[in-house]
C-alpha cells in the first residue's frame, strides 16, 4: 500500500469503534484512506423507526452521524481520546430507506478548544444526502 | 406507526360523545396514553434503546431512558452515548406534536438541535420531557429537556421543528 495513503490513526479508529458499546449496537464501521474516512452503517431491522413505511429512525441516523463526526475530529487531530460533543444540529432532508447508509464528515475548523464539524449521510446517491449534521466538539484537554 | 392502535375507546364512548363536539374531534392525548406501549413496539429502534413513554398530556410528553450497557458511548466512564439522548428527545418531541393536535396526524422531523450540558450519570435513569409550544397547519415547534432529577440540572436540551404528514395511516412519502 502507498505509505502516503496510510494514516497511523486509522487503526486507532477501528479500536475505538470496537470499544464503544453503542457503536457496536448500531453496527457501524469505518474505512480510512489517509485523512479521508467513510463510515458505513449496514442496514439492520432494529434501525427502523417506522414499520409502516420502513424508514430508518432519525435517532439512529443522528447517532451514526454524531459518531462519524467525532471520529473524523479524532482522525485529523492528535488528541489522545475522542472528543466530547457540545451541541449538534441535524437536518433531515430525505427519508432513510431500509438499506445501508454511508457518511462522511468534514472538520470545518479545528480550534484550540473547539472543533466545528459538518457530516452528511447518503444512500445510493452522494448528491442526495438523507441527513446533514453540524456539530461542535470540545477538543481542549480538561 | 399506527397499525396496533386501539381507536375504538375514544370514538364511541367517553365524555366527548356527550358534548357538542363533532365526533371526529378525538382526545388525541388520551388515545396516546392508552396506547403508550403499542407506540414503542412499532418503533424497533425505540425498542433497541429501551426508552419508555410515561405520560402524555396535550402538547406535553414525559418519558424515561434507562441506563444500559449496550448504550454506553464512553467505555471509560460508562456514560450513555449522546445519540441515545437524541433518539429519546426526538421521539418525545414528535409525540408531543401529535398530542397537541385535534386530529390524529403523524410528524416527520425537519431539524433538531441538541445541546449537551453535562454527561448523564452511569447507571441512572434519564427523565425526558418534551413540549410542542406552537403548531401551524404544516409545522410544529418543540423543545425538550433531559435530566436526572429536575430541570434545574440539565443533561441536555433539544429544539426541534416537525412537518405534519398528510392524513394517511403511517404517514410519510416514499421519496
Amino acid at each position: 500500500m502507498n505509505p502516503q495513503l496510510t494514516n497511523p490513526r486509522a487503526d486507532e479508529i477501528d479500536t475505538i469503534l470496537k470499544r464503544i458499546p453503542f457503536a457496536q449496537t448500531l453496527g457501524m464501521r469505518c474505512e480510512v484512506l489517509g485523512d479521508e474516512m467513510t463510515a458505513i452503517l449496514p442496514f439492520q431491522e432494529k434501525l427502523i423507526g417506522n414499520v409502516a413505511i420502513r424508514a430508518l429512525h432519525g435517532g439512529a441516523i443522528a447517532s451514526f452521524l454524531e459518531l462519524t463526526a467525532m471520529l473524523q475530529v479524532f482522525l485529523v487531530s492528535d488528541m489522545p481520546r475522542p472528543p466530547k460533543p457540545i451541541n449538534l444540529t441535524i437536518d433531515y432532508l430525505r427519508q432513510g430507506h431500509a438499506k445501508d447508509l454511508y457518511a462522511r464528515a468534514y472538520v470545518l475548523k479545528m480550534g484550540r478548544r473547539m472543533a466545528s464539524v459538518r457530516a452528511e449521510a447518503w444512500q445510493e446517491n452522494r448528491a442526495e444526502p438523507v441527513t446533514a449534521l453540524m456539530a461542535h466538539f470540545m477538543v481542549a484537554a480538561d | 406507526m399506527l397499525s396496533g392502535f386501539n381507536w375504538a375507546s375514544n370514538t364511541e364512548s367517553g365524555p366527548d360523545c356527550m358534548s357538542d363536539k363533532p365526533k371526529t374531534q378525538y382526545d388525541i392525548a388520551a388515545i396516546m396514553n392508552e396506547n403508550i406501549n403499542v407506540m414503542r413496539d412499532v418503533v424497533p429502534w425505540a425498542n433497541e434503546t429501551r426508552f419508555r413513554v410515561t405520560k402524555v398530556e396535550k402538547g406535553h410528553v414525559f418519558g424515561i431512558q434507562p441506563w444500559a450497557e449496550h448504550l454506553v458511548g464512553d467505555p471509560d466512564s460508562g456514560v450513555i452515548h449522546g445519540g441515545v439522548i437524541t433518539t429519546f428527545l426526538d421521539n418525545l418531541c414528535g409525540m408531543a406534536c401529535t398530542s397537541a393536535m385535534t386530529e390524529m396526524r403523524f410528524v416527520a422531523t425537519v431539524d433538531l438541535r441538541i445541546d449537551y450540558m453535562r454527561p448523564a450519570d452511569k447507571g441512572r435513569d434519564i427523565i425526558g420531557e418534551a413540549e410542542c409550544y406552537h403548531l401551524t397547519r404544516t409545522v410544529c415547534f418543540t423543545r425538550a429537556w433531559a435530566y436526572h432529577e429536575t430541570r434545574d440540572k440539565l443533561i441536555a436540551t433539544a429544539a426541534g421543528t416537525f412537518a405534519i404528514n398528510k392524513a394517511r395511516l403511517g404517514g410519510g412519502s416514499k421519496k
